[in-house]
């Protein structure tokens, strides 16, 4: 290889540059940073366990779409027994209150921008 | 790999075997659902063909009485923009001889032809909108007869709103949330882009509530119920009085009835 020592430096460089972002985190202490979800006060436990819901939330939600809009199927009996509405706004939402200490914290670290939010209503952010 | 005529027929006789196997399983599952499911705790409204009746004489008696559109707009987040341009509309009132243009002639009744009477989707039985629609956002409901639309889905074409023949469909040209009045979050709002109309509260249905409109008129002149049903208060209004539909020429088979 010709001018080998200057293209190994020019390597080194890029991959420097290429890793700015983790230099970055770990240089302002950011680098263990790990989402903070805020859990209800309301309730003990979720509609389906913890483990699926972090993993499929995004599947039941869509399943849930389908189910109330074009099958007119609107109520699901829980893991506990309970009847409950297959609803974001009117059934997550009543116990994660907090969209910005719950949904956010996720979403945002993953750089996900799910379009729920483009019609679906925050009961919290309107008072009720 | 070979397999003879012999090892063929029993493999596959145990596989009819096991699928039978698996399927009485899945029965019995079913019936285990079933059994531990709790009571229906929102008995919803059922019909086969749900319909309304519109009194047109009562509506007459109270020329600025708009409760009907105001209670819906309400509470289906529906934008005001002040704008006719801009306009979204479930239910709102028009004139008669602009909703029946065909209907009256030169002569008509001055009070007739200026009364002011509520329109709304005629949720027909061939809807030309839901044939139009590409993305299958809207349709007819095969259970009850409803047009439904399904937002999430709609691409903003506005197919549906050149083949509605009765303007019921509203385009939202711009973001609609600045502009709802009060929003309410029991009920979704719309995003720029997409169309809207009258869903026949469906969701107000399903909990064992009549549509809203018809629960905000102060005059009774609103009645919805079940076509199918012979014995339905709709179906009394249609057997005692002569009514009108809008535009039945062009075959769409609307389902709100007026009574002139």
């Amino acid at each position: 290889m010709y001018d080998a020592g200057k293209v190994t430096i020019g390597l080194l460089i890029f991959l420097l540059l290429v890793t700015v972002p983790f230099w970055y985190n770990v240089a302002i202490g950011k680098a263990d940073y790990a989402p903070q979800l805020e859990k209800p006060a309301n309730a003990e436990q979720c509609i389906r366990d913890t483990e699926y819901m972090t993993a499929y939330h995004m599947n039941l939600l869509n399943e849930w779409r389908d189910d109330v809009v074009r099958n007119n199927d609107r109520f699901e009996v829980a893991t506990d027994g309970q009847m409950r509405e297959k609803s974001l706004s009117n059934t997550c939402l009543s116990c994660h209150t907090s969209k910005e200490k719950f949904c956010d914290q996720c979403h945002d670290y993953l750089g996900v921008e799910p379009y729920c939010w483009d019609c679906h209503v925050i009961p919290e952010e309107l008072g009720q | 790999m070979s397999i003879d005529r012999r090892k063929f027929i029993r493999l596959s006789g145990l596989t009819a075997l096991g699928l039978a196997g698996a399927s009485a399983g899945n029965v019995l599952s079913d019936n285990a659902v079933d059994s531990t499911e709790a009571p229906q705790t929102h008995a919803p409204l059922v019909g086969k063909r749900w319909a309304m009746v519109i009194d047109i004489r009562k509506c007459m008696a109270a020329p600025d009485c708009n409760e009907c559109s105001k209670a819906c707009h309400y509470v289906h987040n529906v934008p005001d923009f002040d704008n006719p341009k801009d306009e979204i509309k479930w239910i709102w009132k028009e004139t008669f001889h602009h909703a029946f243009h065909d209907e009256g002639h030169e002569h008509i009744e001055e009070a007739i032809k200026h009364a002011k009477l509520p329109v709304l989707c005629n949720h027909c039985d061939d809807p030309p909108c839901a044939r139009v629609c590409p993305t299958g956002a809207t349709w007819k409901r095969e259970e009850d007869g409803i047009v439904m639309m399904d937002w999430h889905r709609c691409i903003g074409c506005r197919y549906c709103m050149a083949a509605c023949p009765y303007g019921s469909r509203s385009f939202n040209w711009r973001d609609p949330r600045p502009h709802i009045k009060e929003v309410r979050s029991d009920f979704p709002a719309r995003m720029r882009g997409v169309v809207e109309k009258c869903t026949l509260c469906d969701e107000r249905l399903a909990r064992g509530k009549l549509p809203a409109c018809v629960e905000a008129c102060k005059e009774g002149a609103l009645t919805f119920g079940d076509l199918e049903d012979p014995n339905s208060e709709v179906r009394n209004l249609l057997r005692e009085h002569f009514t009108i539909r809008r535009k039945p020429g062009l075959g769409t088979q609307p389902e709100i009835y007026y009574i002139v």
